[in-house]
């Protein structure tokens, strides 16, 4: 497979480490009355798709950076590449 | 020996001759000659045993979807079993062996199967082998073992070399037949980077082999004209010997090249073979078709082959399987063969033409509408049993049969991404679907194209549309004149008249009647059939016999061809040799090793080293007269724990972490505090993974306001620095914090003992005062020492001892190293290893990669209460657990033998004192243990149920593996200096 890196334009997916589900950038707050219900479905729940899947990948033979990989599971078409630091601040992920 | 069957002309070079041996016995060939070219000229057409019957076998082909003549090449390291005699080059004194037969290729004694061929039908390892269960593993695997397989390993290691390489394209065309070099040449004049790759030694794919011409002449002037230009062309690299075995996501392929194999050993620094990753952005698959036999009975017997094969050995190789030929087709392309092997001087017996209309000839006898039901001769074949169109029998001599049963149409790699063939009425076969890899497009005959004019022209539009796409304009190119003759083909795949066995695949011995069994089995989908019977399952993947194996089955269901289906293939197209996949990453080189910067001083020292990671530590250094680890591994422990020693601790991950909200960052990483750490301190983390389990654990020390040096332990040191990015990028993003790995950057040296600081006194600048009062317990700071030359230094004990950890830039750890041991001299200072290091920190309770095990909690190491709660940090909430905090979890005890005497050892379970030993009675298991030389007893640390409140209690460490039960005390796991007086000296 190829990643096509923002800044490093595309690199084999060999330098790369997956993580999974971009769900892990949904870190829930500690201090909600619920707190243990969501941590536990954010540890643990995933949602499996036959189709697009945003995915965390990480370039560690190269940058160092973390990106969103939006693939396809069922072709592994990869239609969109994001830093994650990015989409983390889009969903509100701050300080 | 004379050959025989030697013919005149072809590709190959009659003044070259080249001398061969198979299974003992001498030959010659000619340099072009392939083993089975060679073997055939000289009159041998068994070739092989078949791997379930052992039948006697010859070639059923002439190329790499060879079934039966697979055999073993060379002898000594070099000797390498189960390859294709159709693929193999021949060179000077090549040795050859048949295999799968004992004692002889002429004479086996396991052809015995063959007899009871009716016990080992379609699922016959199903049925038989089902019971007595105890019988699987002591007698039916042993004989099942040692009756299957082919070839044999030399048990050595491989001499040769193998690399890896890298290539870029814009468009990949996969085989140099007429569609394939038509294809480079229109994409090489259009100036776009061409690789193309074919498999064989020569470029001309089926031209080679036959006796067409081209703008009327031969057809290799027109090839050699066009190779010519390919070479003149900077942007087109024509690879031969290379095969692409694969085609991967997003138009990556891979191939194998075989720069050696057909040499007798590599050149100079030359590889034996090549794997290529090759990235495209197009690919034409002109990978050709492959002929079809018709199965009947006995159609296995040395000399059938297809038509097509003794066609190809006779116009490339001037070579024939005998001097009588019969030829069975039910199509056109059969007849083609017998009028070659009639200009060759090979008499043809007959043409048995399945098609009731079938084309005369004025030279050979065309038997119309016949069919033949059986054939004679034990080790090859003598005579067939023809039934004719009326339906009498007549019996034809011949010393080798041709048959053609159509042509598929070579999809292999069209499937490789789940891409289903279609099926193409008009030459009954499947070719490429829609659906095959992306930017990939088939040509010629592997697209169904059989004639050559079409074959050119499909191979340049192709090209001119697949560059199309990726905006390289392409100009059509002027092809030759060549022939155009249309597919004139009756579907028939199987004689149905015969009682006995028509073999359909020939390489796992899979039959018609296995294939009808399987069917009244209920093995109808083509999945099942395939899995049933091990139709197409061999190496070949069953490219000469799964379209007839669908056919019957189609036939049975009362079901089209399309309608059944058919199976796909997969990477790779070929069998691959381990060693091209292993490429140069084997022995040694498998992984990189990492020294420390003071390695080459401990080699001086007679270091014994151990593998960490890819690290090498030194485990323990043996002084003259030392005959037993123990000895060295006491003798260190003592001296450091009496005066000093030192350690090196360079392989401990060091991650600096810089920015104004870098505490706020550690204090979310750390599930303990450290917002308020002040400069020039040191503290512990303990660093969770977010469901509540220790990832890891280490030491920050606060060198500036916004500055850390963050320390992880050996084995973790990659996978915590990615945790920390991921934390830093994706959960907090807009934290003022940076971070990077100076693992590499820093040689450390553990200084410990009761005279760590007088011996670092003597190294260390005298501007710094590194006093007790100055420069307490988990003080930190930079200095300079030796006069000058920045370090740092950390007051951290894992020992247990007054210690220091200095670090210096890796460039002066050797030096350092040095400086040290001869300031210490006056100490009688020691260096110590891993397992001295061991030793103390087990004295001392501390945990290490034993403990930290993926499974165990703070709450289990007794640092639960560490877990602050007055803050948000990774793995804080899920840590609370009812699951992970029950009455009676484990917990970190020390354990000390009753009877000083006996051991302890790690892995051992624990049992109370009395009662059953099982799984339900486990009270825990010893994670650590060790001698201790300071407490004169075997020691260890384990995880004990509910260990907090069992102090004093006596319990068993068993051991099922060696019998062992020993009994243990439970003691506080700080063996040594409990209250921790020494490291605060």
């Amino acid at each position: 497979m190829i990643i096509n890196h923002p800044i490093l334009g595309p690199r084999d997916a060999a330098e790369f480490t997956y993580l999974g589900d971009v769900s892990l950038l949904n870190r829930p707050d500690w201090q909600a009355i619920d707190a243990a219900e969501q941590f536990y479905e954010y540890q643990y729940l995933r949602e499996n798709p036959a189709g697009e899947h945003r995915e965390l990948w990480y370039h560690e033979q190269g940058d160092r950076s973390w990106l969103v990989v939006t693939r396809n599971t069922l072709t592994h078409a990869i239609s969109k590449v994001e830093m994650a630091s990015d989409a983390a601040r889009a969903r509100g992920n701050g300080k | 020996m004379t050959q025989i069957n030697r013919l005149t002309g072809g590709l190959i070079d009659h003044s070259k001759p080249l001398n061969f041996s198979f299974d003992g016995k001498s030959y010659q060939g000619y340099a072009g000659d392939t083993l089975a070219s060679a073997l055939l000229a000289n009159g041998v057409r068994l070739m092989g045993r078949s791997f379930k019957y052992h039948r006697p076998r010859g070639p059923l082909t002439a190329g790499s979807e060879e079934p039966n003549a697979i055999v073993e090449l060379r002898t000594g390291a070099r000797q390498e079993p189960n390859t294709r005699a159709t693929t193999a080059e021949l060179f000077d004194e090549l040795i050859a062996t048949s295999q799968n037969r004992w004692p002889s290729l002429q004479f086996d004694a396991m052809a015995i199967n063959d007899r009871f061929s009716n016990f080992l039908t379609a699922g016959f390892y199903y049925k038989t082998f089902m019971w007595p269960a105890a019988f699987w593993e002591k007698v039916y695997e042993p004989i099942i073992r040692k009756a299957a397989g082919l070839g044999s390993l030399s048990m050595q290691d491989d001499p040769d070399a193998y690399d890896k390489g890298f290539l870029h394209c814009d468009l990949l065309i996969i085989g140099a037949g007429p569609a394939g070099l038509a294809s480079a040449l229109t994409a090489g004049r259009a100036g776009a980077n061409v690789i193309l790759a074919d498999e064989d030694y020569a470029c001309g794919g089926r031209l080679n082999a036959e006796t067409f011409t081209l703008d009327d002449t031969d057809a290799s002037v027109w090839i050699a004209a066009t190779l010519a230009e390919l070479a003149s062309l900077p942007n087109v690299r024509v690879m031969t010997r290379t095969t692409v075995i694969g085609a991967f996501d997003h138009g990556i392929y891979g191939a194998v090249e075989r720069v050696s194999d057909h040499l007798a050993i590599p050149a100079p620094d030359k590889p034996r073979q090549i794997l290529w990753r090759i990235y495209t952005k197009r690919t034409v698959l002109c990978a050709g078709a492959i002929e079809r036999p018709i199965a009947f009975e006995n159609n296995d017997r040395p000399g059938i082959m297809l038509a097509s094969a003794i066609r190809s050995y006779a116009n490339r190789w001037a070579a024939t399987p005998a001097r009588e030929v019969a030829i069975f087709t039910n199509n056109d392309d059969g007849h083609r063969t017998a009028a070659d092997l009639t200009a060759k001087g090979v008499a043809i017996s007959a043409i048995i033409d399945t098609r009731a209309n079938a084309p005369g000839s004025t030279q050979v006898e065309v038997l119309a509408g016949a069919q033949v039901v059986n054939s004679l001769g034990r080790l090859g074949v003598k005579q067939l049993t023809v039934q004719l169109a009326d339906g009498s029998m007549r019996h034809v001599h011949c010393e080798a049969l041709g048959v053609s049963g159509g042509w598929n149409p070579n999809v292999h790699i069209s499937s490789h991404q789940r891409g289903r063939p279609e099926w193409n009425t008009k030459i009954a076969a499947f070719i490429p679907g829609k659906n095959g890899p992306d930017g990939l497009s088939a040509a010629g005959a592997a697209m169904g194209v059989f004639s050559t004019a079409g074959a050119l022209e499909s191979g340049m539009n192709s090209t001119i549309s697949a560059l199309q796409d990726i905006g390289i304009s392409t100009k059509p190119i002027k092809l030759p004149k060549a022939e155009d003759v249309p597919v004139n083909l009756q579907p028939f795949w199987h004689v149905k008249a015969g009682k006995g066995r028509a073999w359909l695949d020939q390489q796992n011995d899979v039959t018609v009647k296995d294939v009808k069994l399987a069917h009244r089995e209920n093995f109808r989908a083509v999945e099942h059939l395939k899995r049933y019977t091990t139709l197409g399952m061999a190496t070949d993947q069953g490219k000469t016999s799964n379209m007839g194996g669908l056919a019957i089955m189609a036939e049975l269901a009362g079901k089209s061809i399309p309608e059944v289906g058919t199976t796909i293939f997969r990477p790779p197209y070929t069998p691959v040799a381990m060693g091209a996949l292993g490429g140069r990453a084997v022995g040694k080189n498998f992984h990189p090793t990492r020294k420390t910067p003071s390695h080459k001083w401990a080699e001086e020292q007679g270091a014994v080293f151990v593998e960490v990671g890819n690290w090498l530590r030194a485990q323990w250094f043996p002084k003259a007269g030392e005959t037993h680890w123990r000895q060295s591994v006491d003798r260190e422990v003592i001296a450091t724990r009496k005066s000093v020693g030192i350690c090196d601790v360079t392989t401990l991950g060091k991650i600096d972490v810089q920015g104004a909200d870098a505490a706020t960052y550690l204090n979310r990483i750390y599930c303990n505090g450290f917002a308020k750490l002040a400069v020039g301190k040191t503290r512990y983390g303990l660093m969770l993974r977010e469901d509540g389990i220790v990832m890891d654990d280490g030491t920050a020390a606060r060198l500036a306001e916004g500055h850390f040096v963050v320390t992880t332990t050996t084995a973790n040191a990659v996978s915590v620095y990615r945790h920390m990015e991921f934390c830093r990028q994706c959960l907090w993003p807009d934290l003022d914090v940076q971070l990077i790995s100076t693992t590499e950057s820093w040689a450390q040296y553990a200084v410990a003992g009761p005279n760590a600081r007088k011996l670092l006194q003597k190294i260390v600048d005298p501007e710094f005062d590194i006093s007790n009062e100055a420069f307490p317990f988990m003080g930190c700071g930079a200095i300079t020492i030796c006069g000058g030359l920045r370090a740092r230094l950390f007051r951290i004990s894992f020992s247990g001892e007054l210690a220091f950890e200095i670090a210096v830039p890796t460039r002066y750890g050797d030096a350092l190293m040095r400086r040290m041991m001869d300031a210490g001299k006056e100490f009688d200072v020691v260096p110590y290893g891993t397992e001295a290091l061991g030793v103390m920190r087990i004295e001392k309770g501390h945990a290490t990669g034993n403990e930290l095990n993926g499974t165990a909690t703070a709450l289990n190491l007794g640092m639960g209460r560490m877990v602050s709660k007055a803050k948000d940090s990774i793995g804080s909430t899920l840590s609370e657990r009812t699951g992970l905090n029950e009455p009676d979890a484990l917990m970190q005890v020390g354990l000390k033998p009753v009877d000083p005497s006996e051991p302890v050892v790690a892995g051992s379970h624990l049992m109370n004192k009395t009662g059953d030993v099982n799984a339900k009675t486990d009270q825990g298991y010893i994670t650590s243990a060790a001698y201790s030389p300071t407490l004169g007893s075997s020691i260890g640390l384990g995880f004990l149920k509910d260990g907090g409140n069992r102090k004093g209690e006596i319990i068993r460490a068993v051991n099922p593996l060696k019998n062992q039960e020993v009994l243990l005390e439970v003691v506080s796991m700080h063996f040594f200096d409990p209250e921790g007086e020494r490291l605060r000296a």
